[in-house]
């Protein structure tokens, strides 16, 4: 403990800088994933093979890609901009999956009615379909971030500065404390930013919000599986 | 008026929906479109708004032919109501029903303050603006699909078995308003419905459908009732049991002898 508040300044710059690494790769993930996985839905040959290949990506060991990416993007292996790639990198083929059962799972006559009202394709997607795919969306969204968070500590290994750190330099130098005090800020940072994307959600889907509203009135312990 | 020429529907799958078909719905009357499943009413109704290309022929509205207009413009000027009502599930009563006015361009809050006018017509407190589609109750919902249909003032309106999912007592209901708003309306309206006394409720003119989009019988209720034109007819109207009635003293009897009315 006394180890903790003697590195306290080192555990919340090691803890910023993994949320810092893991934030933009999870947008990017999101952003990446949503369009890859609606052109896929569009024949069942084409969801099978992009499905396929995320499910291959994803098998990639992480190491080695943190290593080989850098030869193809042509940056530093320990630049925050590589270890983000890698991290988007697997995000989109996490994403990809969730992101296309719930682009999918949205009501077709719902999607027809907006067809019949005169929506034109682009706009039916993203002020109905999309929107409607969002509590889905939501909770691959969470799983994502989570499997994120913590699959930014492997980047330690190359030297880049994350919650990670504590784990190899506890290791290195023996103190239990700064092994400990890794994986609990590693935790601490998956439920923060799990906490803000359920926020977020409340925000943006407000229908959602009624509707758990009832639900919870009605039966008094919903299961409202989120993840 | 909306006319359907030589009209053929074959499904990917080699189904055929419809034959060949030629159909005339006069303005401003109710044409209903009557038939058991897998007679391509649905198809036929479809073919006007461009949910659904003809394999051939041509489908007119006005003597245009809808192939020649686009597709989302032509949507937005033709009012369409469907079964379970397909009502957008994240927007507002008020705001599905304004759904079409804002796609047109319409500025919001005008498009908003004409839908609460329009929930009145149709009968709906304009207290539940704020509700969601799903607190309310399935002929509500139709209701409300029936205002969003009508949200942009089209001169045609096509309703694909909206009263189908909700019970007797209030199908009824929705059936008389209907008739009441049409009176006042004038619309161009294509009915669909498997149901044959909807169709002798509403319908100007009624078309009876066989299987693959062929048409058994058209006409008023009256011309088809008192003389349909083959015993499928005849058969899918009831007429050969149910409807077969006499007079027992006071009594009108149907076939078994149970008495279904009195005469007055």
């Amino acid at each position: 403990m006394t180890w903790v508040l003697d590195n306290l300044s080192t555990i919340l710059g090691a803890g910023w800088a993994h949320l810092w690494l893991a934030l933009p790769a999870i947008v990017i993930s999101f952003l990446v994933a949503v369009p890859i996985a609606y052109l896929a839905n569009r024949y069942r040959w084409s969801r099978f093979t992009v499905l396929l290949a995320a499910a291959l990506l994803y098998a990639i060991p992480s190491l080695p890609l943190f290593i080989v990416l850098p030869l193809v993007l042509g940056t530093p292996v320990r630049s925050t901009t590589n270890v983000i790639a890698a991290l988007g990198l697997y995000g989109v083929a996490l994403m990809v999956r969730y992101a296309a059962d719930a682009l999918d799972a949205v009501e077709p006559d719902t999607l027809l009615a907006a067809t019949a009202m005169g929506y034109g394709a682009t706009r039916r997607f993203l002020s109905v379909q999309l929107p409607l795919a969002g509590p889905a969306l939501l909770a691959g969204v969470r799983v994502l971030s989570v499997s994120t968070v913590s699959l930014v500590p492997v980047s330690a290994l190359l030297g880049v500065n994350s919650l990670g750190l504590l784990l190899t330099d506890g290791f290195q130098r023996g103190i239990v404390a700064e092994v400990l005090a890794g994986i609990v800020a590693t935790v601490v940072v998956a439920l923060a930013v799990d906490l803000g994307l359920v926020a977020l959600g409340r925000l943006v889907l407000p229908w959602e919000r009624a509707r758990t509203a009832r639900s919870s009135r009605k039966a008094p312990a919903p299961v409202e599986v989120a993840a | 008026m909306i006319e359907f020429r030589h009209v053929a529907k074959t499904y990917e799958d080699g189904t055929v929906a419809v034959g060949d078909l030629s159909l005339v719905a006069p303005s401003g009357e109710i044409t209903v479109l009557v038939g058991s499943s897998g007679c391509g009413k649905t198809t036929l109704l479809r073919m006007v708004n461009r949910l659904v290309s003809p394999t051939s022929g041509q489908v007119l509205i006005d003597d245009t032919d809808v192939a020649d207009r686009n597709a989302v413009e032509l949507r937005r000027s033709i009012g369409y109501v469907m079964q379970n009502s397909g009502l957008l599930p994240h927007r507002t009563v008020v705001d599905n029903i304004a759904t079409v006015p804002v796609l047109r361009g319409t500025p919001v809050a005008e498009a908003r303050e004409r839908a609460l006018e329009l929930m009145t017509t149709v009968g709906l407190d304009p207290a539940q603006a704020r509700r969601y589609p799903w607190q309310l109750s399935g002929g509500q919902q139709q209701r409300v699909g029936v205002a969003r249909g009508l949200a942009s003032d089209p001169n045609i309106l096509l309703m694909d078995e909206p009263f189908g999912a909700v019970d007797p007592i209030v199908r009824a209901d929705l059936q008389r308003e209907l008739v009441r708003l049409q009176a006042e309306l004038h619309k161009t309206i294509l009915f669909v419905t498997h149901d044959i006394a909807e169709a002798i409720a509403l319908g100007d003119r009624i078309v009876i459908l066989a299987t693959g989009g062929r048409i058994a019988q058209q006409g008023t209720p009256t011309e088809i009732m008192t003389e349909p034109a083959d015993d499928f007819v005849a058969q899918f109207l009831g007429l050969d049991s149910g409807r077969a009635l006499r007079v027992d003293g006071q009594l009108v009897v149907d076939q078994t002898g149970r008495p279904v009315g009195r005469l007055t």
